[in-house]
C-alpha cells in the first residue's frame, strides 16, 4: 500500500490560512490503514482547526468528508455538491489522490495535508516499511524476493558495496544491508548462483514519467 | 602504451601506491606539493572522486595536474554523482587528457557527505562501470554504439574489502568484477594476517594482481573509531592495546612498526601495497624502509 504521513499542523495551517470555508477530504484506502488520512484523521484535524478558530474568535468553517478512494473519479463525483459550499479543499489522500481531486474540481484551490512517503508493508501495529519504488522493471525473480532497488540505499543490482558494516548499511547502522539479506535468502533457497550472474544494466526508461497503462482486456474497446 | 602501474603489475613486480586527494577549493598547488616529495617511493597515486561524498575538485582535473608534474594518477570514478552517459564521457575525456589507470568504485552514499540533500545517482555500479570500460576499449559504448577512436590502453581496476562482514557476498562481487574486466585490485585497509589469508585463499584463484590496503593506525582511539564506524576495517584488540600504551610523540614510530610488520608478513600473498596515510604521508619513506621495501 501507499504510506503517507501528515504534515505538521502549522504547515497545513499556513496553506489554508486565506480561506474561510475548508472541506477536509479523507481517503478510505491506504492512508486510512496507515492512520494518516482516513475518516478518523479527518475528524481529528478538523477538530484541531475548529479549536484554533474558537480560540481566535474566528468564524472559519471546516467540513469533513471521507471518500472510499480519491484515486477514482467515480468516488470523487460523490462530493460535487458539497464542494460548492467551500472555498478550498484540503485533501488527506496520497499525492495521486490530491492531484485527482484537484483535476476534478479545478475551480477550487486544493492543498495536500500529507507527505506521501512510499509503497510498503505493515510491520507491526503502527510501523510501516518501504518495499518497492515502482521501478517498472521488476527483478525480484533474481534476488530471492528482496528488492535491491528499494532495500539497498544505492539501489545496487550486482551485490553489496564496500559500505556493508557487520551486515548493516553504511547509510544507517540500524538498517540491514539489503545485499546481506539477499545473500542469506538465496543461500537458504539454494540459489546463490543467481547472485554470481552479472545483472543486465538497470532499465530506467520504462519508468520514464508520467506513465499511463491500459489493461489488455479494455484495448478491444479502443478505436 | 602501458602505464607504469600496468607494466610493473604485469611483470609481477611489487608495487606501491598512495593517494592524492583533490582539494576542496582551487588550491591544487598545495595539494600537489604535499604528494610530490613521495614520487620516488610511489609508482602511482589514487586520485579520489569527491571522496566520502564531500564536494571537491574533480578526480579528472587533479589526475591531469599529476600528469603535468610527471606523476602517474590512478583516476577513481564512482557511480554516486553521474549516470551512464556522464560516466562514459568522463572516462573518454580522462583518456583524452592522457589518463590511463582507471579505478572503478560504487562510491559512498551522499548522505555521508557534506551535501546530504543531493540526489544520489547509482545508475551504474562498480561492476557495470567495469563493463563500460571494457566496452569502450573495444570501441563501443554501453548502448552498443561505435566510437570514433577507442581508449584501448585503459588499465582498469577495482576495490575489495577483505574484512567485509559477511565476507562471502563481497567475494562473489569480487569475482563479478574480475569477470567484468578488472585487471588489478586495491583493498580496504587490513590489520591482520588472518583476515588477509581468508580473503586471499579465494582471491588468488582469480589470477589478478591484488594490492594490500594499508591504513596507518595513528592512535588507539582511531582504531576503536574505525572498528565502530568504518565498513570492512577490523583493528585487532591487541593492536589497539599496543597503541594505547604509547606516548603521543612515539605514536608514528609504533604505527610504522605495526604497518611494516603486516606488510612483511603479507608480502608473499600480494602484489603490492596501497598506502592510505591519512595525512601522515611524510612517514611513508620510513614505513617502506621498515617494511624492507626500499
Ligand atoms: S524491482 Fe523492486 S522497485 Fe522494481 S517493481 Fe520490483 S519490487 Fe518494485
Ligand atoms: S551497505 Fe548494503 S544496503 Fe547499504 S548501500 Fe551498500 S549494498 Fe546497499
Amino acid at each position: 500500500m501507499i504510506v503517507a504521513e501528515r504534515k505538521p499542523l502549522d504547515k497545513i495551517a499556513g496553506m489554508i490560512e486565506p480561506f474561510e470555508k475548508v472541506l477536509i477530504v479523507g481517503c478510505g484506502t491506504c492512508v486510512a490503514v496507515c492512520l494518516s488520512g482516513g475518516e478518523k484523521e479527518v475528524a481529528e484535524l478538523a477538530e484541531e482547526f475548529r479549536l484554533k478558530t474558537r480560540m481566535n474568535g474566528g468564524k472559519r468553517v471546516f467540513g469533513e468528508y471521507t471518500l472510499t478512494r480519491q484515486c477514482d473519479m467515480e468516488y470523487l463525483d460523490q462530493i460535487a455538491d458539497v464542494v460548492e459550499d467551500y472555498d478550498a479543499i484540503l485533501s488527506m489522500a496520497c499525492g495521486a489522490g490530491v492531484q485527482f481531486i484537484a483535476q476534478r474540481y479545478d475551480h477550487k484551490p486544493v492543498f495536500p495535508a500529507l507527505d506521501t512517503r512510499f509503497i510498503g508493508v505493515s510491520m507491526e501495529a503502527g510501523t510501516w516499511s518501504q518495499r518497492c519504488i515502482a521501478c517498472s522493471d521488476c527483478i525480484l525473480d533474481r534476488t530471492g524476493g528482496i528488492c535491491p532497488k528499494t532495500m539497498c540505499a544505492k539501489g545496487l543490482v550486482n551485490g553489496p558495496c564496500g559500505g556493508t558494516n557487520h551486515g548493516k548499511c553504511e547509510v544507517n547502522p540500524e538498517t540491514d544491508c539489503a545485499w546481506t539479506l539477499i545473500y542469506r535468502r538465496l543461500e537458504k533457497l539454494g540459489r546463490l548462483e543467481l547472485m554470481r550472474e552479472i545483472q543486465p544494466l538497470k532499465r530506467n526508461h520504462p519508468a520514464t514519467r508520467p506513465i499511463t497503462i491500459r489493461h489488455d482486456s479494455y484495448k478491444r474497446f479502443d478505436g | 602504451m602501458a602505464t607504469r602501474l600496468q607494466e610493473k603489475l604485469e611483470a609481477k613486480e611489487f608495487v606501491i601506491t598512495g593517494e592524492a586527494g583533490p582539494p576542496k577549493g582551487v588550491n591544487v598547488k598545495k595539494a600537489l606539493e604535499e604528494v610530490e616529495p613521495l614520487k620516488d617511493y610511489l609508482i602511482a597515486y589514487n586520485v579520489t572522486d569527491n571522496q566520502a561524498s564531500v564536494m571537491r575538485v574533480t578526480s579528472l582535473v587533479m589526475s591531469y595536474k599529476l600528469i603535468e608534474k610527471g606523476l602517474e594518477p590512478i583516476f577513481q570514478i564512482t557511480c554516486r554523482d553521474r549516470n551512464r552517459l556522464a560516466i562514459q564521457s568522463e572516462i573518454l575525456s580522462a583518456y583524452v587528457m592522457g589518463i590511463r589507470n582507471v579505478l572503478c568504485l560504487t562510491g559512498d552514499h551522499v548522505v555521508l557527505g557534506d551535501h546530504p540533500e543531493a540526489m544520489p545517482v547509482f545508475d551504474l555500479d562498480s561492476v557495470s562501470v567495469l563493463q563500460a570500460v571494457q566496452a569502450l576499449k573495444n570501441g563501443k559504448d554501453l548502448a552498443g554504439e561505435d566510437l570514433d577512436g577507442a581508449p584501448t590502453d585503459i588499465f582498469q581496476g577495482a576495490v575489495v574489502a577483505p574484512g567485509a562482514d559477511p565476507l562471502e557476498p563481497q567475494l562473489i562481487k569480487f569475482d563479478k568484477k574480475v569477470e567484468a574486466g578488472a585487471r588489478f585490485f586495491q583493498t580496504q585497509g587490513v590489520f591482520s594476517v588472518g583476515e588477509w589469508e581468508r580473503f586471499y585463499k579465494h582471491a588468488e584463484r582469480a589470477k589478478v594482481p591484488v594490492m594490500l590496503g594499508i591504513i596507518l593506525l595513528k592512535s588507539a582511539a582511531m582504531g576503536r573509531f574505525m572498528n565502530e564506524n568504518v565498513a570492512g576495517v577490523n583493528v585487532p584488540k591487541s593492536l589497539i592495546k599496543r597503541m594505547a600504551g604509547v606516548k603521543k610523540k612515539d605514536r608514528p614510530k609504533v604505527s610504522i612498526e605495526i604497518a611494516a610488520e603486516l606488510i612483511r608478513k603479507i608480502r608473499p600473498m600480494c602484489q603490492g601495497v596501497h598506502i592510505m596515510a591519512l595525512g601522515w604521508d611524510k612517514y611513508i619513506p620510513d614505513l617502506l624502509k621498515e617494511a624492507e621495501l626500499l
